[in-house]
């Protein structure tokens, strides 16, 4: 009976993975298709530099959010200060902030002619900004400094539901045992938070190694830009299909590498009831530096932009009102993100707790394959799909043939359900990675005890494992629907006919430079964003 | 939420399933919206043939190719000549014949075997600072030491600037066109990127003196369409049409072609001939400042301050089969890093 039931378990955590190696599987086969002479040109011209830029960048970006991430989780769960409550929601706020109108907004508000250096000039008394003008923005520190103000909430979210729901005895023991608030953050709370640190930034870092729009917009020469280069300007299609598969395979062995490093170091509690962490008060300046130091990330990840955006929105709305398909265009996003978001958790849940219902080697590969969707470029993992999604099509197409003259053709692609297959694909390694990171935290010993008390695997799955990932689901649920609103180069290729939602609206304007048409777009991106931070946020503080 | 969901993927579906019936076609577009809607509208106005549009980016090929003998699209709109070619090379269109679009469009602005047609021209110009004593220039000078540190363009690699480069080649050959991008390389005030419209901002704010960008930006800016901000961007400047030194004015299209596998092809064909009617040609030039395909339609007045366009008489087709020299050289000479 258990032998069965595991390899049921076996069976969906390879299916769950076969869903997001397809696309990758399509895109080896569009490599294999080319030669190999591009990779001369490329040795000689290109990697050096597009190398050293990819890893300045990453270093860059990887230091701020793990610091920033990290730093402000540890003084939310673990301390008391002014303006604490607040904080502790708003610095999820960047997540709803896309960073192609994160670095839009900035290089209107810091440039030359904006309104920052303006105002400097005024005070300084020169009148043009030939005569006086701060650095462009538009340099990799100011990529560094962006992303790493937008993308910092993917390492903050893990680990604050680390702190929020684990390690309180473990803490609370150090306390008392007389360690200071330095030697509990290096000894206990870094080492606890590792799995989540990782967890995030690798997202973060996937993030900004595909970003494209920031990137255009700022003049950084990533690896992403090549593959691009490659495949839209010499029309190289496999060419760009070697490039991308080339980086997955460097990103996959770094991940493996970070795994690797942390084998052995499981820091699971014990099966009492896990108590809150209390909190330390702190007091005079500590307190407020405290408070400086949460509050600052949210002014400049999320309080800024969103500020200009509604100066902006503002004036397109007293000059024209609000378009009426825009609320159509609102709603078909959060309806495709939504589903999105159900299946992508439903499915992450699912492949993490195979391996521990299954433990074999086919359940733990099958859960590390069902994240590698995160680390293709967006449009290249849409491409990907396309042959997958076309070729069911047909087949749905075929089996319809059977009973109706005129079968309809491309059901999947034309009703929007390729375009949710897309999401998932790519956002699947958000759920995987946050629950898996969750259910780590979970004895195991509980998985025995349930199953010598009789329960099969799917009861352990029931009434152990989903209660006890409910604070990750929620977490990984929001981020993946916020990365679904904001999605672009796959919905712009995948969507069926007549769709557009919020994202594509505003790249068609942008596209033509009507900036101001996109603004109102452009907020309700970000309120739609905000309305799961909202939701979602008093879960994860349970 | 659920009946939601479903209505959107029954309008969906319904969309897919009504593609057969007569009075609808289906575009695809890498031209944006807001400029493709007004055309569409006055089409239906004219015909009653509902326009069903989905617009894309990179990717359109590929889409098609993967939907094969089932792809839904009639007609495929883009720009760029490369682009063109490239649906062409890859057997996604089919040949029209129609006498409408032979009278209207001059022989060397389409294929020879009806597969692709340009639409509107485009003119690869020079921005330069307004206070500027500069009233010709020629693409060659960007290179000249004098510009050091003073010019602003957007990446090397952006279809555009692989036109100019590829223009340029064959003009000059492959050697001296990768000492002249090694020329502007030396010469830029910052780092290659960004918008053509940044070129206005740029030397507004005083970052550089001239800048190379697409002739319609200017007159989008100038028109206010761009909002009142970008009105200021490009008061501080000018527009120079340059020339090659034994030539003309680079310019690239916009086009279309008839799919395939268009599954209403009598349509797709009406758009086309539609899109060169004097009220398309006029809309072409008047809402987006571009040049019109079709001879004997002014252009907006705001693009005929320019002065006399002098278009270059290397072949289209020529640049699009240098596209892929001219990007490898701009990686060459490491162009945007």
């Amino acid at each position: 009976m258990s032998l069965k039931s595991g390899t049921v378990w076996q069976l969906t955590a390879m299916l769950i993975a076969a869903l997001v190696l397809l696309p990758v599987a399509a895109l080896v086969g569009f490599a294999l298709q080319g030669s190999i002479g591009l990779w001369p040109h490329l040795f000689r011209n290109v990697l050096a530099n597009a190398l050293a830029q990819t890893a300045v960048l990453l270093a860059g970006v990887g230091t701020i959010v793990a610091v920033l991430g990290t730093i402000t989780a540890w003084l939310i769960a673990g301390f008391d200060f002014p303006g604490r409550r607040l904080l502790g929601w708003a610095l999820l706020l960047p997540l709803a902030v896309p960073t192609y109108i994160i670095a839009y907004a900035y290089l209107d508000i810091l440039h030359p002619v904006g309104p920052v250096q303006s105002l400097i000039r005024d005070l300084l008394g020169y009148d043009s900004p030939r005569d006086f003008r701060l650095p462009d923005i538009r340099s990799m520190a100011g990529c560094i400094l962006l992303l790493g103000f937008v993308l910092y909430p993917y390492v903050y979210l893990p680990v604050r539901a680390l702190f929020a729901t684990q390690a309180a005895n473990l803490l609370e023991a150090s306390r008392t045992l007389g360690a200071g608030p330095v030697k509990v953050f290096w000894r206990i709370v870094l080492p606890l938070a590792r799995p989540a640190i990782a967890v995030g930034m690798a997202l973060a870092l996937m993030e900004t190694l595909n970003d494209i729009g920031a990137a255009e917009f700022l003049g950084v020469r990533t690896l992403t830009v090549s593959v691009y280069s490659t495949w839209i300007n010499r029309t190289d299609l496999p060419g760009a299909a070697q490039i991308a598969i080339v980086m997955l395979l460097i990103v996959i062995s770094l991940v493996l590498v970070e795994r690797r490093a942390r084998k052995g170091q499981r820091y699971a509690g014990n099966a009492r009831r896990l108590l809150p962490l209390s909190r330390v008060r702190l007091h005079g300046p500590s307190a407020w530096a405290a408070t400086v130091f949460c509050a600052l990330p949210v002014l400049l990840g999320f309080a800024a932009p969103a500020a200009y955006l509604v100066r902006q929105a503002w004036r397109r709305f007293v000059f024209s009102g609000i378009p009426a398909r825009i609320w159509v265009e609102a709603g078909q996003t959060a309806a495709l993100a939504l589903i999105a978001t159900v299946i992508a958790v439903g499915l992450g849940l699912l492949v993490s707790a195979a391996p521990r219902l299954h433990p074999a080697a086919s359940t733990r590969i099958a859960a590390r394959i069902s994240t590698i969707g995160y680390a293709v470029p967006g449009t290249i993992l849409a491409i990907g799909l396309l042959p997958v999604i076309t070729f069911a099509d047909r087949q749905i197409s075929g089996v319809l043939g059977w009973f109706t003259e005129a079968a309809p053709q491309l059901i999947l692609l034309g009703s929007g359900a390729g375009l949710i297959y897309a999401y998932v694909a790519r956002f699947l390694a958000i759920s995987t990675g946050g629950i898996e990171a969750g259910m780590e935290r979970v004895p195991i010993s509980l998985d025995h005890a349930a199953r010598s008390l009789g329960q099969k695997p799917s009861g352990v799955f029931r009434n152990i494992h989903v209660p006890l990932s409910w604070s990750s689901m929620a977490a990984a649920g929001l981020l993946i629907f916020v990365d679904c609103v904001k999605e672009l180069p796959a919905t712009l290729l995948l969507r069926p006919l007549n769709v557009e939602t919020l994202a594509t609206h505003l790249y068609g304007e942008a596209a033509r430079g009507t900036y101001e048409d996109a603004s109102i777009a452009a907020l309700l991106i970000v309120l739609i964003g905000i309305l799961p931070v909202a939701f979602l946020s008093r879960s994860i503080r349970a | 939420m659920r009946t939601k969901l479903l209505g959107l993927f029954g309008a969906a579906m319904l969309v897919q399933a009504t593609t057969a019936t007569a009075e609808e076609l289906n575009l695809y577009t890498t031209r944006e919206p807001k400029l493709v809607e007004p055309l569409l509208e006055s089409f239906k106005t004219d015909t009653g043939i509902t326009v069903n549009t989905i617009f894309l980016k990179d990717g359109m090929p590929e889409r098609i190719e993967q939907e094969g003998a089932a792809s839904p699209a009639d007609v495929l709109m883009t720009v760029d000549i490369g682009n063109l070619v490239d649906l062409v090379d890859r057997g996604l269109t089919q040949p029209v014949q129609s006498e409408v679009l032979s009278a209207a469009i001059p022989e060397n602005l389409r294929d020879k075997e009806g597969n692709w047609f340009a639409l509107s021209l485009r003119a690869r110009a020079l921005y330069a600072a307004k206070d500027l004593d500069l009233t010709s220039f020629q693409y060659e000078d960007l290179a000249k030491p004098e510009w050091k540190g003073k010019v602003c363009i957007r990446s090397g690699q952006h279809p555009y600037n692989v036109a100019l480069t590829a223009a340029y080649i064959t003009h000059h050959g492959a050697d001296e066109t990768k000492a002249w991008l090694e020329g502007v390389k030396a010469n830029l005030a910052r780092k290659a990127g960004g918008g053509d419209r940044d070129v206005a901002r740029d030397i507004m704010g005083g970052i550089c003196d001239i800048g190379i960008a697409n002739t319609y930006y200017v007159g989008l800016m100038r028109s206010g369409a761009g909002g009142p901000e970008q009105e200021e961007w490009v008061k501080s400047i000018k527009l120079v049409l340059p020339t090659f030194e034994n030539g003309g004015t680079q310019v690239n299209v916009s086009g279309a072609a008839v799919a395939k596998n268009a599954p209403n092809k009598e349509q797709a064909v009406k758009l086309l001939e539609y899109l060169v009617s004097d009220a398309a040609q006029k809309i072409y030039a008047e809402a987006n400042f571009e040049y019109p395909v079709k001879a004997g339609i002014e252009v907006s007045p705001l693009v005929g301050e320019f002065g006399e366009l002098k278009v270059d008489s290397t072949d289209l087709t020529a640049i699009a089969r240098e596209r892929k020299a001219a990007s490898e050289l701009a990686e060459q000479v490491g162009f945007d890093n």
